[in-house]
């Protein structure tokens, strides 16, 4: 016989042998399930551990900002499991990749909620991983905690929502703008849902205060020159840039806008994108003066936050930083298992009710969850980025602002709603 | 042992799944079976004719969208669908409106693909335009198209999709019975694309396809015109993409302009490969495998599953060129001989 012949045998005989192996072990968990679900009715309760999914992209090209959510999501089930665990059983987190694909999101949800039946998905980044698991977690009555501040115009029942809708973040800042920094606009986005929608809004909200609109582009996502669009601002010399670029597309724009000699002082760039772990990857010596505004920043001054980052860097490196996305996915673990105490109980439809006007006192301070919308009160910050890649709070709204995902209390928000 | 068989019992497992298989497993083969119907379309044109179309995403793509505009239509019961009334939309566009009629959908899904692929392929090919020329502009009109439903939000639901469907046919779609209904359809076309594709293949037209793949000119001189031939079989594995991308909305329940991407129509040449490009079973075989994988492993070892999915296709590249087919045909081809061998010694042993 021929050596070849002999390799795709062995080959044959080592992939059969792995197969078999797989689907005898995985069938027998599957089975040790099933004989674990017969045990117990409800959802997720298995013995004397309760199972929640986490469902991030760890790899594709959302890992980057996605793997930091999912630290900081089973930190706080650490912290939970040791100060004793919810009305007396273990959390068991069950790790899944949505691998940047939004189908893949759908099909994990599905898994997390029909095959483990946890009590909870903790999940998402991107407004489509959220569109794709949305029918998922509805049709099957599951609760997906959503952490990342999104473009609003969505309040599904069975999503919490803990980042901050569209009044929570750009409205106040484009109010902030046209008061400290200017009048005139030049509107830069990514191609995609949040930057589009995000400009829909802002464009509304300009025309009814007094500001204009001069110029607005788009660029496709991982887009890198940007020479043409800054010489565009250049020659409009708008006094803000409201930047909703994401991704590796900031690290171009921001360096040629510097090449270009056009600083901080000439023209403001206000991102809604870039938070600490951004700042990491773009460089803070490009970004220092520009301006972000969030919820959250890791210089955020309270008692909470002080013993979040340090114990965050404890566990995970003395060279990480939490951000805004970070800090809700933290506060959204540790929502839910105060909603399931008040409870009593991990079913779906009784942590809701609990959880509607639910307080907790968080890293970015105290928020509450709002029932109508299921969305948070948060308190709104702007900051300016320093030489440390570090933020300096400009102005914070003083008191949590409530969640208006569908801009029904502006009067110029009616026609985007309706 | 007899091929027929193989297939015969192949089928009879797929059509049984129902009842060995659980409900999330049952929708996970669903959509393998979707993407196993465009492995017998990749495999018919790359396999048998030598065309590498790097671009099948399109064609799955336009298939989806179609099914999925009716899909949604039904969702927002007589309303606009959300995303154009938050794109600022009022009225709904006039191309949406046949869709709201399922048939119009279903041929649509269908038509559109094949239309699009004929008028591709014809310019390309009348002009002479093969090889990896080909493979390059099949890849631009994936670009094309995946900016064209980025930028137009209003009528795409840009890089959202469109999601979020309650019913078809007025039948829930969330019921385990419409998925189980479902599923049967998804099998059955599978079955029956699989069996009309293999009597193409097998017959005179096959033969008129492996002389294109293996010296088109010499078909040219014989009088074939290889354009024809080159266009029916692209079209044909459009339409069977569009098919896939059709039954893969009515399971997944989403489509985004992400899956109808440069890497999607990567990952189905792919499947074909893996599975063995010029075996129909093969391709089938392939994408099953491929995606069995691909979840089996990404669900046990969520960090370390790409590696292993890489380290599995370098595997089957270097060691298994001719993909899963190739394994099963040289077994059978050992056999042959060890049985030829034996008469042999039989025949020396008589004399």
């Amino acid at each position: 016989m021929k050596p070849t012949f002999m390799w795709k045998l062995w080959l044959l005989l080592c992939v059969s042998v792995f197969a078999l192996g797989g689907c005898a072990a995985s069938s027998a968990v599957d089975q040790a399930k099933n004989e674990n679900q017969n045990d117990s009715s409800s959802a997720g309760k298995e013995g004397d551990v309760v199972k929640v999914g986490i469902l991030h992209s760890l790899s594709g090209t959302m890992a980057i900002s996605e793997v930091s959510l999912r630290d900081a999501e089973l930190m706080a089930i650490e912290e939970i499991n040791a100060s004793g665990g919810l009305l007396g059983k273990k959390i068991e987190p069950i790790v899944e990749d949505g691998a940047s694909d939004w189908p893949t999101f759908a099909e994990k949800a599905k898994k997390l909620l029909q095959k483990d039946q946890v009590a909870a998905i903790f999940g998402g980044w991107t407004s489509a991983s959220r569109k794709a698991m949305l029918p998922v977690v509805e049709q099957n009555n599951g609760l997906l905690w959503y952490p990342v501040q999104y473009e609003g115009m969505e309040s599904s029942p069975n999503i919490f929502y803990t980042g901050a809708t569209t009044n929570q973040q750009i409205v106040p800042a484009v109010s902030w703008l046209l008061k400290n920094r200017g009048k005139t606009f030049f509107l830069l986005g990514s191609d995609y849902v949040f930057p589009r929608t995000a400009n829909k809004i802002i464009k509304a909200q300009l025309k009814a205060e007094g500001g204009q609109v001069v110029g607005e582009e788009y660029t496709p996502l991982g887009h890198t020159d940007y020479s043409t669009i800054i010489s565009k601002i250049k020659q409009v010399k708008p006094a803000v840039v409201f930047n909703t670029l994401n991704g590796d597309s900031n690290v171009a724009f921001f360096k040629q806008l510097k090449d270009a000699g056009i600083t901080p002082k000439d023209v403001t760039v206000m991102s809604v994108s870039i938070a600490e772990e951004e700042i990491r990857g773009i460089g803070p010596d490009v970004l220092a003066g520009h301006l972000a505004v969030w919820n959250y920043f890791q210089t955020t001054d309270t008692p909470e936050n002080k013993a979040f980052v340090q114990k965050y860097k404890e566990k995970y490196g003395q060279d990480r930083v939490t951000d805004d996305p970070i800090e809700a996915a933290y506060t959204a673990v540790h929502l839910w298992a105060e909603a399931v105490k008040k409870a009593g109980s991990f079913d779906v439809d009784q942590v809701k009710k609990a959880a509607a006007g639910l307080e907790y006192k968080a890293p970015e301070g105290t928020v509450k969850i709002d029932g109508e919308t299921q969305h948070l009160w948060k308190t709104v910050r702007i900051g300016e980025i320093q030489a440390d890649g570090q933020f300096k709070e400009l102005w914070n709204s003083g008191q949590p602002v409530k969640p208006d995902p569908y801009l029904k209390s502006y009067p110029w928000g009616k026609g985007l709603s309706e | 042992m007899n091929k027929r068989w193989g297939y015969w019992l192949f089928f009879a497992a797929l059509f049984l799944a129902p009842f060995y298989l659980t409900e999330f497993r049952l929708s996970l083969l669903g959509k393998f079976l979707c993407f196993a119907i465009v492995a017998v379309g990749i495999s018919l044109i790359w396999g048998h004719t030598g065309i590498l179309s790097l671009g099948h995403g399109v064609y799955f793509g336009l298939g989806a969208y179609c099914m999925a505009m009716y899909l949604k239509l039904e969702a927002s019961r007589g309303h606009l669908p959300d995303f154009m009334e938050w794109s600022g939309v009022r009225e709904l566009p006039w191309f949406w409106k046949p869709f709201a009629h399922p048939m119009v959908a279903i041929a649509a899904a269908i038509a559109l693909p094949t239309l699009l692929a004929a008028l591709l392929s014809y310019f390309t090919f009348k002009n002479r335009i093969q090889g990896v020329y080909f493979s390059l502009l099949s890849q631009a009109v994936v670009v094309v198209f995946v900016t064209l439903f980025i930028g137009k939000q209003e009528w795409t639901g840009g890089t959202n999709g469109l999601t979020n469907f309650s019913t078809v046919f007025g039948f829930s779609l969330s019921s385990p019975l419409t998925q189980i209904v479902l599923y049967w359809l998804t099998a059955a076309v599978l079955a029956l694309i699989f069996v009309m594709t293999r009597r193409l293949t097998t017959g005179r037209l096959g033969k008129v396809l492996i002389a294109i793949r293996d010296a088109e000119n010499r078909v040219r001189f014989l009088g074939f015109n290889p354009t024809v031939y080159k266009v029916f079989v692209y079209s044909l594995s459009a339409a069977f993409a569009g098919v896939a991308g059709a039954l893969f909305v009515l399971q997944v329940g989403l489509i985004s302009p992400e899956m109808m991407g440069i890497i999607p129509s990567i990952e189905m040449v792919l499947w074909a490969a893996v599975g063995g490009r010029h075996s129909l079973m093969g391709a089938i075989m392939g994408a099953i495998v491929m995606n069995t994988a691909k979840s089996f492993l990404s669900e046990n070892y969520p960090d370390l599953w790409l590696l292993l999915l890489g380290a599995l296709f370098v595997v089957v590249v270097l060691f298994v060129p001719k993909g899963l087919a190739g394994i099963y045909e040289s077994l059978a081809a050992v056999r042959i001989k060890e049985k030829r061998g034996h008469e042999c010694e039989a025949r020396v042993d008589v004399s």
